[in-house]
């Protein structure tokens, strides 16, 4: 059975003084019907292009490349812009980091809702307006009706994502694209966004790729995780599986460079992943990591980034992985 | 058999802002809304110690960080630096003080001067604070880069060329220069990766060790301050609900809010979350805060009462302290 997305080989690259700079070099990854793909790595890592690429809306002066987003057995990346626009909203939508800068300041909820559906679905004003209604009162929005009157000021943070979700799930599409959604929000509120769309995605049936540099959120909320790092893939795994035996070295680092709130007082002293991510246009030889790597040897210049299997349905980017265990 | 004196205490700490008013205020006269960003703070930190103050977005935590380096004026309340009562200081009498008191902000790519080298901006402090002339200023500043483990040409170089983690090093560089004993560190690590947080946090707990530093340590990241903190403070509109040991604190929390930022935050645990987000609603605005406890609109214990009555901060534990009415005596 193949899978609802399959990402395969994509390369998208920004101009740079010196040739090119690749945000996402190699990037391959499958999401299944109704599942969560957690895609996690740190900033610059490609996680967001990533993303923005499978829905063709990379910043200019990026560019794809290369590579195949297959959509239910059709590329995306060679489908003629009419039709990639009835996919986009419809099958596959977006949201975003910062809720505030996706909506528009001078409308009202209302009218952004209700635009949506008279574009998307053709829906007539009235209908509309009672569908935008129910949208709010779905994504959790108290007195939904008088807050179809707000703008976006009027509301919290919190709440802007709520619309922004309601917006993202009013055509009930198959799959939702959450590019950090919660990373501008507070702990407490970053829960209830979580929780929404967990509840949302059971409902429909709708999978979802969620982006983060969190790695709490993605132990929690994805059944898959793909770690990235300088535009490649590192490794890829169900969740449990990556957690329990992470097997790249960069996986390791991060894992041991976080403090918890289960050991408070005890000062551990954490593990440092020493150095800088490296400069995109000036990536060393092999493997993008080896530079800040403590298990790094002169093989790892021979590196191809091709992931090797680790466990099952596990892979990773590091061929020498069964030292690390 | 006394503790010893705390270097800072502060005792009913207030600081409000009165905000700008509506047109249609001003025509009806009404009086300015008045934010009040710290509501009665008392805290205590001892010596060579930190304290890691929590909270979510307008709880006040940053309001608190600029009346303890006296960047803003407090309305009411004291502030004990040392012995002395530092909150009525006039600005002439706030140079000595101004050293032994610094802060590191969370932005280092505005926190630092675009226009100068890291050399002069480390030497300046110690010019200012009259520790060095020029020159034997200049001196020190290979010094100040390795205590925070940046190498000595970096001081030719100007922030645009430097990482965000280096940035932050340098602002903390910026910092010790003038040796001071309190250090105020306003969420430093939140602008940072995963990886290199962790290497600002060892270079920060070391350097506490190393120095005889205190710290008051603020950040919304309960796992931070759980890895950095001695004892912990949480605070919610304004006020602190519990604080305590930060073992205690993190391991029994006997305030409602702190149970509920605990189990809000993500851990490292890949098992599926439970459904129920742990605590419903929004922060309500500081513009209006709730009666009697300002938590009870998002509490799952709260009762009647809690309308009415405004908890006192309550022992519930050696050090340990809470400000709720229902949890501790369940």
């Amino acid at each position: 059975m193949s899978a609802l997305l399959e990402v395969r080989n994509l390369n998208t690259a920004f101009p740079a003084a010196h040739g090119a700079a690749f945000a996402a070099n190699g990037v391959s990854f499958d999401v299944e019907e109704g599942a969560t793909k957690g895609i996690v790595g740190e900033s610059g890592s490609g996680k967001s292009i990533t993303l923005r690429s499978v829905l063709g809306i990379v910043p200019e002066p990026g560019r794809v490349i290369e590579g195949q987003v297959l959509w239910r057995g059709r590329d995306l990346l060679t489908l003629p812009p009419r039709e990639l626009r009835a996919i986009r909203g419809r099958e596959i939508s977006m949201i975003f980091q910062d809720p505030t800068s996706s909506l528009n300041p001078v409308f009202t909820i209302g009218e952004q809702i209700a635009e949506t559906l008279r574009v998307k679905l053709g829906m007539g004003g009235r209908e509309a307006r009672a569908r935008s209604v129910e949208l709010l009162d779905h994504v959790g929005i108290p007195a939904a009706k008088e807050r179809l009157r707000s703008y976006p000021h009027e509301l919290s943070g919190g709440m802007r994502q709520r619309v922004m979700i309601a917006i993202a799930i009013s055509c009930r599409p198959k799959l939702l694209l959450a590019d950090e959604p919660t990373t501008a929000l507070d702990v407490t509120i970053q829960d209830q966004i979580l929780a929404l769309l967990a509840e949302l995605q059971d409902e429909f049936g709708m999978a979802m790729v969620l982006v983060s540099h969190d790695l709490g959120i993605v132990a929690q909320n994805c059944d898959s995780v793909t770690v990235m790092y300088a535009g490649h893939v590192i490794e890829d795994a169900p969740t449990a599986e990556l957690f329990r035996s992470p097997s790249h070295p960069y996986t390791v680092g991060l894992l041991r460079a976080l403090p918890s709130t289960r050991e408070p007082g005890t000062r551990r002293r954490l593990a440092q992943i020493t150095g800088q991510p490296p400069d995109l246009t000036q990536l060393p030889e092999g493997c993008p990591f080896r530079p800040r790597c403590a298990w790094s040897r002169d093989a790892c210049k021979d590196v191809t980034m091709e992931l090797v299997p680790a466990g099952p349905l596990h892979g990773t980017a590091c061929p020498f992985f069964e030292e690390l265990r | 058999m006394t503790a010893p004196a705390p270097l800072l205490e502060t005792t009913d700490l207030v600081k409000w802002f009165d905000l700008r008013r509506s047109p249609g205020g001003r025509l009806r006269r009404e009086a300015a809304p008045r934010l009040t960003a710290v509501d009665g703070v008392s805290l205590s930190v001892a010596r060579n110690t930190t304290l890691g103050v929590v909270g979510e977005s307008g709880s006040g935590k940053t309001t608190l960080a600029r009346c303890l380096t006296r960047l803003v004026e407090p309305d009411g309340g004291s502030i004990v630096f040392d012995g002395t009562e530092i909150s009525s200081l006039r600005r002439s009498e706030l140079g000595a003080l101004r050293r032994r008191i610094q802060i590191v902000f969370q932005d280092p790519y505005t926190s630092l001067n675009p226009q100068m080298t890291v050399g002069s901006m480390l030497a300046e402090p110690l010019r200012v604070h009259g520790i060095a002339e020029r020159r034997e200023a200049r001196a020190r500043v290979p010094e100040l880069l390795e205590l925070v483990g940046l190498a000595p040409r970096v001081a030719r170089v100007f922030p645009r060329e430097l990482s965000g983690g280096q940035r932050q090093r340098v602002a903390i560089a910026r910092a010790l220069a003038p040796q001071p004993d309190l250090l105020v560190a306003d969420e430093p690590v939140s602008a940072l990766d995963v990886s290199i947080q962790a290497q600002i946090l060892n270079l920060l707990a070391d350097l506490a060790e190393r120095l005889g530093l205190t710290m008051v340590f603020i950040s919304h990241q309960l796992s931070v301050i759980a890895h950095i903190a001695d004892t912990v403070a949480v605070m919610y509109l304004g006020r602190i609900v519990e604080s305590g040991p930060v073992e205690t604190v993190f391991g029994n929390p006997q305030h409602p809010y702190t149970a509920a930022l605990l189990a809000a935050n993500p851990q490292i645990v890949p098992e599926r979350r439970r459904r129920k987000p742990a605590i419903r609603g929004d922060i309500p605005s500081p513009l209006h805060i709730p009666s009697g406890c300002r938590f009870r609109t998002r509490c799952a214990y709260a009762e009647e009462r809690c309308a009415a009555i405004d908890p006192p901060p309550e022992r519930v534990g050696p050090g340990h302290v809470a400000r709720c009415v229902v949890l501790p005596f369940r």
